[in-house]
């Protein structure tokens, strides 16, 4: 038991990492640009692919660079060409065209790489287990994927705290409806933030690759999970994000690593109910509706919180 | 009334004009009636029946996005558990033998649509804008990945099929032929798209659009506007399941797919690519939609992918979808100045063609060396034949793509200031804009 | 005379700011009460407390002896406070015959019917039809609110604001950016308006306060420093040094 508990809060608080490093982007983007940018997992996604296909040519070291600095060059021109355009015509039309950009950047991946997973390993370099706990092996990539998080987590608090533009950044979070008064070089402003929120993203995506799945389908299953931390965390909110992220991490994490059901609990008690439909709820498991639990968690906020937990915007 | 209301409100239509109001109704009508005698093959009143369904599916998403301004990613939940409910009702029905026919069934998933709305909706249209989109979002998640968990009921991946000919026969319908299929569909998509209209000319659909253009200030002319958002959601949520249980009743099955993020997708392209602005546009939208989808999959291997580009094209050059562009004209063909825009579009059509073709002979030999590399190099795409080895189609694309590109972003330009000159000379011979 | 709106002990406070501070004002019922001030004085808080757009940090709002801080506007709404704004606040997709029809619909007992044809509904027709008059936008019926004139838009939100038949009116700035003639016409038109309800009234243009107010109250650094009758705030020593200086007369 105890094994567990330390096993899962770890890979929890992992999970959470991986979510903060693109919640935090997608959250910058928001508070400057105004727009809740869905195609935020496309960027994690592309990412990992990216990570893969140069990990495959030069090796994995330079791809945990090169990778994240190409996506993000990528975001940018998503920001200038696409965006900037559609701006005039308002935020739904700004969402909706990162809507099609996610949609169009599945089907290019899958064009390229096809619908199966990729054969994205650990590099050769971290594929040991670190350290044994009770009886489980902890590999050493995934504390070298909490420390890569770690380490920009701590970055990004220096750059926020100590910079031009981590100022205007901090600004632009507390008082978003000002932005507009930055001055000539917002656009420029707003270019480096996408890119760098997409970059962010990529980098999840290169060290989440070979530790998870790298398939087409990646961005479609975390993109949700994403908007989920941002609207629990607060839109616009960073602090807030960050303890969604680490909440929905271990609460997912966690929810897998349990069987329990109601059937299990209350077993006698229920034989009425093992005929009807109501025997799927019975019987479920936790671990079988860890995927439904960030959701579960959003419709209690919307209910007890609807401004999410540390939010204070309406928009 | 006052008199002094007959001179200042707006007139009331007049005798002609309501003539025509329901002429087109009533054409509408006889068009749908007579449809069948001119295709009568069985593909087309397949398509004509889809069609339909997703008239009153777009139309339906329309009363959030284009009347209300609530952009929802997680439309299709109701669509689907009206779908699964009717399903459930023709079994049921079949079953015992209840005196229950066909053509009310779609009223079970209307019901259900409804219901379910009315449970889902009062947390989600407390937020507005970007909040309500994410919350829509998360709901459907919830929803879908739900079904997959409550097998017995949503059937598991296989889904939950009937047999729509077992229920109680109406003159003899046995509702098996997809004639009949097709007549049933056709009425149900009449009526809602009337009832829709309807709601439009209401207190709460005029109030609807007042959320849409300023949430804030309804606060202040007396009413609630969650209040307003939430019952516009119902309405949708309504419609939806009788579109969902209309597709149920045409495949006679329903599964995951049908409240999954692909078919909330779906329904959020057609809708606005047709245009949010005007109630005719979901309409078109979903013709348009469905044909090409239809369409594209028989011509490309990656046609998801082209639809993807024209809806991201849509979003950044038409926002006001087909309708919109459509629509931008008619000041121009009121004032008579139509055909000074007109050069310019036929100047500005072929490099913009061109930039397309090249566009397309891109993706196709891409597609032809990533997905298909072991096959022959001698591929076919939109019935074009050519050989995608050939260095020299490469240069071809490249040509196209790159100056077709430079030349039309200066043609349009031109467009652009011959529209410029064409609306002045219409405003000036007094035409609204 | 019965008291419209009492102002108890009103604090608002921003963080560490406070913005109102201790604020008591008492409108009588059918009183045209101006709310004066330097810029950031607080006047635009003020409304927003009354109207709901805002919760008051401590004090209480009253709406004809009935408390209303702390409900949202829409409910003060219907209890019969409108409000206006200082910066356009309209339907701006929305025709002038619309944004009128909209405001007058709640207040008619159409609330959120949808089984009713809007066009036939024979009061909310009388009804708009006379505010469009009123506000002198005949000819403007048809326009979308987002393309009038400036003057024309200030016009058409104090016709939001009178529409509901509300008989207590708040009006922020209505006459802020106009020409001296457009000016006259509101003056003019607020006036017409207004006859037989209560007013509250902020604005800067010292023609219009001194010509259409009853009363007067000066807000300073959210506080009201003197409250009375034209002459009394003419004459008022600290009125002037704080504000209104030597050029009044």
């Amino acid at each position: 038991m105890l094994e567990l508990i330390v096993i899962s809060t770890l890979n929890g608080v992992l999970y959470g990492m991986l979510l903060f490093l693109m919640a935090s982007g997608l959250t910058v983007i928001f508070s400057m640009l105004g727009v809740l940018n869905f195609a935020h997992a496309s960027f994690y996604m592309l990412g990992a692919f990216f990570g893969f296909q140069i990990s495959r040519w030069f090796g994995f070291w330079p791809a945990l660079i090169v990778a994240p600095l190409l996506a993000g060059a990528l975001g940018a021109a998503v920001e200038r060409y696409g965006l900037r355009h559609v701006h005039k015509n308002g935020h739904v039309a700004e969402l909706l065209f990162t809507f099609g950009l996610a949609f169009a950047i599945e089907e290019i991946v899958q064009i390229i790489w096809g619908k199966n997973p990729v054969d994205f390993r650990v590099p050769p370099l971290l594929d040991f287990p670190a350290f044994t706990l009770f009886s489980t092996n902890y590999p050493a990539f995934k504390i070298f994927m909490l420390a890569v998080s770690i380490v920009i987590f701590v970055g990004l608090l220096v750059v926020l705290k100590r910079t031009r533009i981590g100022l205007i950044v901090q600004a632009a979070l507390t008082h978003p409806h000002m932005v507009g008064h930055l001055g000539h070089n917002v656009g420029r402003i707003f270019m480096l933030v996408f890119g760098v929120g997409t970059a962010l993203a990529a980098v999840a995506g290169v060290i989440a690759g070979p530790a998870l799945v790298t398939q087409s389908n990646m961005a479609g299953l975390l993109g949700p999970i994403l908007f989920v931390v941002v609207v629990v965390g607060g839109l616009g909110s960073l602090p807030g994000a960050f303890i969604a992220s680490l909440l929905i991490g271990l609460i997912q994490t966690f929810a897998v690593s349990m069987d329990g059901s109601l059937a299990g609990a209350f077993g006698p008690l229920g034989p009425d109910y093992a005929t009807t439909w109501l025997s799927d709820i019975w019987n479920v498991t936790v671990a079988q509706i860890a995927p439904i639990m960030p959701y579960l968690l959003l419709v209690l906020i919307l209910i007890f919180r609807p401004m999410g937990l540390l939010g204070t915007r309406d928009t | 009334m006052s008199d002094a209301t007959a001179t200042i409100a707006p007139p009331r239509p007049a005798a002609s004009d309501r003539m025509k109001f329901y002429g087109i109704w009533i054409a509408a009508a006889l068009l749908l009636l007579v449809l069948p005698k001119l295709f009568s093959s069985g593909g087309s009143l397949t398509t004509f029946s889809l069609i339909g369904i997703s008239i009153i599916f777009s139309l339906s998403y329309n009363i959030l996005l284009g009347q209300t301004g609530m952009l929802s990613f997680g439309h299709a939940v109701y669509y689907g558990l009206g779908g699964f409910l009717a399903i459930h009702a023709i079994n049921i029905v079949a079953r015992n033998k209840f005196a229950i026919p066909l053509p009310v069934i779609p009223l079970v998933g209307g019901a259900a649509g409804l219901i379910f709305a009315m449970l889902l909706g009062w947390v989600s249209t407390r937020r507005s804008g970007t909040a309500f989109a994410m919350i829509s979002l998360g709901v459907a998640e919830l929803m879908a990945s739900s079904a997959l968990i409550l097998r017995t009921f949503f059937g598991g991946e296989a889904g939950v099929s009937a047999n729509r000919t077992k229920v109680l026969r109406l003159f003899d319908w046995s509702f098996g032929p997809q004639i009949q299929i097709y007549y049933l569909v056709a009425a149900w998509t009449l009526i809602a798209v009337i009832a829709m209209y309807a709601l439009t000319r209401t207190p709460l659909g005029r109030m609807c659009n007042a959320v849409r253009d300023n949430p804030e200030r309804v606060q202040f002319v007396g009413y609630d506007p969650h209040i307003i958002r939430y019952i516009a959601f119902c309405f949708s949520g309504l419609f939806a399941g009788i579109a969902g249980a209309l597709a149920a009743i045409n495949f006679e099955i329903a599964n995951s797919a049908y409240l999954g993020a692909v078919q909330s997708g779906t329904v959020l392209f057609a809708t606005y690519i047709g245009g949010v602005g005007f109630f005719i546009g979901p309409i078109v939208g979903a013709i348009f939609v469905t044909l090409l989808s239809l369409g594209l999959s028989d011509l490309t291997q990656v046609w998801q992918l082209y639809f993807g580009l024209i809806f991201i094209a849509v979003v950044m050059f038409a926002p006001g979808g087909i309708t919109g562009l459509l629509m931008m004209h008619r000041p121009l063909l009121k004032g008579g100045t139509l055909s000074r825009v007109l050069p310019s579009y036929l100047v500005a059509f072929l490099p913009t063609l061109a930039m397309i073709t090249g566009l397309m002979l891109m993706i196709e030999t891409t597609v032809h060396f990533t997905v298909n590399p072991n096959e022959d190099s001698h591929i076919k795409a939109f019935g074009i034949p050519f050989d995608a080895a050939n260095p020299a189609i490469w240069a071809v694309a490249a040509v196209l793509l790159i100056g077709g590109f430079l030349l039309a972003r200066k043609t349009w330009a031109r467009v652009a200031a011959s529209w410029d000159d064409a609306l002045t000379a219409a405003r000036e011979k007094g035409v609204a804009a | 005379m019965s008291t419209a709106i009492e102002l108890r002990g009103v604090e608002k406070t921003f963080g560490i700011t406070s913005v109102i501070r201790n604020v008591n004002l008492t409108v009588a019922h059918g009183e045209r009460h101006a709310l004066i001030g330097p810029n950031g004085a607080g006047k635009s808080t003020l409304f927003n407390l009354i109207s709901g757009y805002m919760k008051p940090s401590v004090g209480s709002i009253l709406l004809r002896d009935q408390v209303i801080s702390g409900l949202p506007p829409f409910q003060i709404n219907r209890r019969g406070l409108s409000r206006s704004f200082q910066v356009t606040n309209v339907f701006a997709k929305m025709s002038v015959w619309e944004n009128l029809r909209c405001a007058v619909l709640w207040a008619t007992g159409h609330r959120y019917a949808f089984w009713k044809n809007v066009d036939n509904l024979p009061e909310v027709r009388d009804r708009t039809a006379q505010i469009l008059q009123d506000i002198n936008l005949v000819s403007r019926r048809d326009v979308p609110a987002g393309l009038l004139t400036y003057a024309e838009q200030r016009a058409l939100e104090i016709g939001i604001t009178v529409a509901g038949g509300a008989d207590v009116i708040l009006l922020d700035e209505p006459t802020a950016g106009m020409s001296h003639a457009e000016t006259e016409r509101a003056v003019a038109l607020i006036r017409r308006l207004t006859e037989g309800r209560t007013l509250l009234i902020v604005e800067h243009d010292m023609s219009v306060v001194f010509g259409l107010a009853d009363r007067i109250s000066v807000l300073v650094y959210g506080q009201i420093i003197a409250s009375g009758t034209p002459e009394e705030i003419r004459g008022n020593p600290k009125v002037k040094e704080a504000y209104l200086g030597e050029e009044v007369v």
